[in-house]
């Protein structure tokens, strides 16, 4: 964060170097500048006018929401199928990307994008199993937004007619609002977690497509009823699809990359075809 | 905290509508915040006194306005009022709801100078 005002702006790198903001800090801002040696506004609060109310109605995620649609109409452009990965930290996301990248090479162009907070560790073990990888860490933000995932995009240089996998950074309250431009969010429950969590971070499944419900191999080792989180997940997500999975042990595996396969076919059906001119 | 990127978006909103309309200081902030939005209300004010700190909003008074929340129950095709996500139609049990309202967050008027 920011020591000056507490903003986040600065923080966030992408492969260790700084996110390019174009309208924040150092741009044409008219009443934050930092560069000025005091904090100061650079506006002159004259003569105490009267005061008038200026309507506005304007949402506080339009910004973000901008940024993700440009995003997505990228990713439609070109045929790529964009999954944003989302859940608590230590729910076996990385090693579940791990395996799925080991399933795909060689018959499915893909890239990731690892959202954390500090270290490239994660980056390094996706660069490892095989595929193409930026690093965003995004210093104290707890959730990546569309804008660094924007530029992360066009730094990777995706491949057209592939699939792009963005872990998110580990938090399952924050990343629900900020849509990425994906074509869905896939949550990852363990089942060394608690069953009511639907329950209580409800945003995050509300707002995912699939569940996994992870490290399943566990399973006769602890007193985690799936079926009791299955039902609190369909609670507030009837549509929610759930496959339970082993990471570990592939159970599972062979349906979740059924899935994925599937919606790599369908992104590149709906490529528009090339007009010239 | 997303409260914190929320706050610095409410502000960019504020130095926007300041650039176009032409004023240069904001005495109150009206927001709307939607009762199933995902924002912890006392975070967002705290993140905004932190980042309007040097802008024209410095010290403006911010009030929040809670939208309810009302679902759709897809069973029997009807609005009711809903005060959190996991909770059931009233008349049927479903809890095949769509949210309806009360789900956003938005800038709706300034008092400026």
């Amino acid at each position: 964060m920011c020591t000056t005002c507490g903003c986040g702006i600065g923080q966030t790198l992408i492969n260790g170097k700084p996110l390019h903001k174009p309208r924040q800090h150092g741009g044409p801002m008219r009443f934050r500048a930092h560069e000025a040696d005091t904090h100061a506004p650079d506006v002159c609060v004259g003569d105490v006018s009267a005061s008038r109310i200026v309507k506005l109605e304007q949402d506080l995620l339009a910004k973000n929401n901008g940024y993700a649609e440009a995003n997505r109409r990228y990713l439609l452009a070109h045929g790529i199928f964009a999954l944003n990965l989302v859940s608590s930290p230590g729910s076996g996301k990385t090693t579940l990307l791990v395996k799925t990248i080991e399933a795909l090479n060689g018959t499915q162009p893909l890239a990731v994008i690892e959202g954390d907070q500090q270290t490239e560790n994660d980056a390094a073990r996706i660069r490892t199993a095989g595929a193409p990888a930026i690093q965003i860490n995004t210093g104290k933000g707890c959730h990546l937004d569309a804008q660094m995932v924007g530029q992360a995009m066009q730094r990777l240089g995706l491949q057209d007619d592939s699939l792009l996998l963005i872990e998110n950074v580990g938090n399952l309250v924050c990343p629900a609002s900020f849509d990425l431009g994906e074509a869905h969010k896939v949550v990852i429950l363990s089942v060394t977690e608690g069953e009511d969590k639907p329950l209580k971070y409800p945003d995050m499944f509300r707002a995912a497509s699939l569940m996994l419900l992870n490290k399943c191999d566990l399973l006769p080792y602890l007193d985690f009823d799936a079926d009791l989180a299955i039902d609190y997940a369909n609670r507030i997500n009837p549509k929610l699809q759930v496959v339970r999975i082993s990471a570990s042990s592939g159970a599972g595996m062979a349906e979740w990359l059924e899935w994925i396969r599937e919606g790599c076919r369908n992104a590149v059906a709906a490529k528009p075809e090339v007009s010239f001119g | 905290m997303h409260e914190m990127s929320l706050a610095e978006n409410m502000l960019q909103i504020i130095e926007d509508a300041a650039h176009q309309q032409g004023f240069t200081r904001v005495r109150t902030v009206w927001l709307e915040i939607g009762q199933l939005a995902c924002v912890e209300q006392e975070s967002l004010r705290f993140g905004f006194d932190v980042v309007a700190r040097g802008s024209i909003a410095e010290h403006a008074r911010l009030e929040i306005v809670e939208e309810a929340g009302q679902g759709w129950c897809e069973k029997c095709a009807q609005n009711f009022p809903l005060t959190a996500l996991y909770e059931a139609c009233p008349e049927c049990g479903s809890y095949d709801i769509k949210v309806t309202g009360g789900d956003g967050m938005r800038v709706k008027e300034l008092e400026v100078e």
